[in-house]
């Protein structure tokens, strides 16, 4: 008997009993969907929180202050010191003890309100260096960014996020406009592009650069001027993170004179957000698809189950096949062709509920649903595996009847 | 003269119920020629219906040998054993046997998809066959739209479709009303009469009068063997 003949008689089996085939089919269907649509969550996630990391700057370290502990012993959060100063961000850009770092920018950070004309806006004035667009893997939309003469020379001229300039400006180019900070004017140069607002840090577009040295005479005029509230080190490589990690560590450590366990600081990387984040995840996941495989367990059982009944049922039949020429083999390939045709069919139907899925679940849940192209292909042949395992001993069983046996059954 | 179609040589076949064993055939040996028309005749529990199988090839013997068209098939496999069914063999059962989900030519063409024919030549063969049992008429109509009559005379153009070397008929109007029953051994008679090797199992004297020679079998052992025209 050809494929294509054994195919024919399979669909017709099939479709003589339809609704006992649709019912087993929604087994695999739900299961199938089910598993798509949990591992399609999860990756959703994990890209989502990857795209808004690597937006952050890639190869990046970030350096902040340690704890306060005040004589009463109320320990401050992390940052709440302020024991790095610009002289270890200079150390740290020196090429020669830290060979693996590339780029080095300290910040100082400071909420301000902001006034253009009539208009004011309460932002975050950052005074950095002109390292900082690198580091932060920044471009500008328009004018240019911070110069080392700004720095030195301590210039009264501003960067403006591209959310600041819609407050201030209501969309006009700024570039050579002034604005006020804390009663002093500074002239916009540049305007930053565009990243998206991330939920999870600080409003990336909305905020105002200043060089570092304008920032601690003009804007945040504080006892410790030399002191910064962030470092942020680019490696040279993804390769050489650990590499820069090991070396600003040390750097640090001996400039402060404190041992490991008293560190007045902390290094963390993007790819320990990263993996914070994806870890919370992946747990998720794993225990959601978990669940949805035992579904899909119950799935195959149900086809194995009513190729079971099937064959019973279907005794004479198989029986009159055998007397008219049918091979045991000829009869064992016909019950796996039905049991498999209800798994694919299964897993095609599931994949497109997935489908489906992945469009509205969106709207109720603000995640994204990735199905990729590996996930569905798997999902079917995932399918037509459980239809082939779940087949095999019915249609052993079948295979074994002897004509005889079966054609008494009268 | 050829050969016998079909030669069984003290064919034993021993079955084994825990410590009783049951001669259901205690060593028959007959030939059976080309073109001959034989009915086996016996009581129930006589061993016919296990002679019919074995002769079927849907059981091989426990000793003996079974020769059908010169060929030895009584220690082939269920493998080898299912292509002689198909290619040597036509059946005709009691029950009709007939597939209910699909229509008369659907049902006839069976032995010729496991044969491997292409569609084309499956459904042509198939109209003759039912051409040739009168039934042209009916080719799209299922078995549950005929009557019995009807119906085993689709059974027969499936057995005939194949060409086999010999047609069994097992209690082919055990289930039929005379008319009927008097349609379908018109029809076998037509079929002997064109030269076809017919074997009709029977326990009823009138049916078996319709062949050209009986054997008796009573206790797996065969009784009278009426001599034949052959």
């Amino acid at each position: 008997m050809s494929t294509l003949e054994t195919f024919r008689s399979a669909l017709e089996a099939l479709r003589s009993h339809r609704l006992r085939s649709a019912l087993t089919m929604l087994g695999i269907l739900i299961g199938i969907a089910a598993v798509i649509l949990t591992v399609g969550l999860g990756q959703g996630a994990q890209s989502q929180v990857q795209a808004q990391i690597s937006k952050l700057g890639s190869n990046l370290l970030v350096v902040t202050p340690g704890s306060t502990t005040s004589s009463t012993g109320v320990r401050g959060g992390r940052g709440t010191s302020s024991t790095l100063t610009n002289a270890d961000a200079q150390a740290l850009a020196t090429t020669s003890v830290a060979p693996d770092i590339r780029a080095v920018a300290a910040t100082a950070t400071s909420n301000q309100s902001v006034t253009a004309g009539t208009t004011n806006w309460t932002t975050s004035v950052v005074g950095t260096t002109p390292t900082w667009a690198q580091v932060r893997s920044r471009d500008l939309s328009s004018g240019r960014f911070l110069t080392a003469d700004d720095v030195t020379q301590a210039q009264p001229v501003a960067v403006l996020g591209s959310e600041t300039v819609t407050q201030l400006f209501n969309g006009r180019n700024p570039v050579g406009q002034s604005v006020s900070i804390n009663g002093s004017t500074f002239t916009v140069v540049g305007v930053l592009t565009a990243i998206g607002s991330t939920s999870t840090t600080a409003n990336e577009d909305d905020q105002v650069i200043v060089p570092q040295t304008t920032f601690a005479t003009r804007v945040a005029v504080s006892s410790a001027r030399a002191a910064v509230s962030t470092i942020y080190i680019e490696a040279t490589a993804q390769d050489t993170l650990t590499a820069a990690y090991q070396e600003a560590r040390s750097l640090l450590l001996t400039r402060h004179g404190v041992t490991t366990n008293a560190a007045d600081f902390t290094i963390s990387s993007q790819q320990s957000l990263l993996q914070t984040a994806t870890a919370t995840d992946r747990t998720l996941t794993i225990l959601l698809g978990g669940v949805a495989a035992i579904s899909l367990l119950v799935g195959a059982l149900g086809i194995a189950n009513m190729m079971l009944v099937s064959v019973a049922e279907r005794v004479r039949e198989i029986g009159l096949r055998k007397a008219l020429g049918a091979t045991p083999a000829a009869v064992r390939r016909q019950f796996l062709v039905e049991a498999s045709s209800l798994g694919v069919s299964g897993g095609i139907c599931g994949l497109a509920l997935a489908g489906v899925g992945a469009v509205v679940l969106p709207h109720f849940l603000a995640q994204p649903v990735t199905i990729s192209t590996s996930a569905a292909a798997a999902a079917v042949g995932v399918s037509l595996l459980i239809g082939v395992v779940a087949g095999v001993y019915p249609a052993s069983r079948a295979a074994r009847l002897a004509p005889i046996d079966a054609l008494r059954n009268d | 003269m050829t050969g016998p179609v079909l030669s069984l040589r003290d064919v034993r076949k021993t079955y084994v119920m825990g410590e009783l064993h049951v001669d259901a055939l205690a060593g028959v040996s007959m030939d059976v020629y080309d073109g001959e028309y034989v009915a086996v005749m016996g009581p129930s529990g006589s061993g016919k219906s296990t002679l019919m199988h074995i002769l079927g090839c849907l059981d091989v013997p426990t000793s003996g040998t079974y020769e059908l068209a010169g060929t030895d098939v009584s220690r082939m496999t269920e493998t080898e054993l299912a292509e002689v069914r198909n290619r040597r063999i036509g059946f005709v059962f009691q029950g009709f046997n007939l597939l209910p989900t699909l229509n008369a030519w659907r049902n006839v063409e069976l032995p010729l998809l496991y044969a491997g024919v292409s569609r084309e030549a499956r459904r042509e063969r198939a109209a003759d066959a039912l051409a040739r049992v009168g039934l042209a008429d009916r080719m799209e109509h299922r078995p549950g739209e005929l009557s019995g009559g009807q119906q085993q005379r689709v059974a027969v153009a499936r057995a005939l479709v194949t060409d086999p070397s010999l047609i069994l008929a097992d209690e082919p109007t055990g289930n039929l009303d005379s008319r009927a029953t008097a349609d379908v051994l018109g029809l076998l008679a037509e079929l002997s009469a064109a030269g076809r090797t017919i074997m009709l199992i029977t326990h009823e004297p009138d049916v078996a009068a319709a062949a050209q020679r009986t054997v008796r079998i009573r206790d797996g052992l065969v009784e009278i063997a009426t001599a034949g025209a052959a």
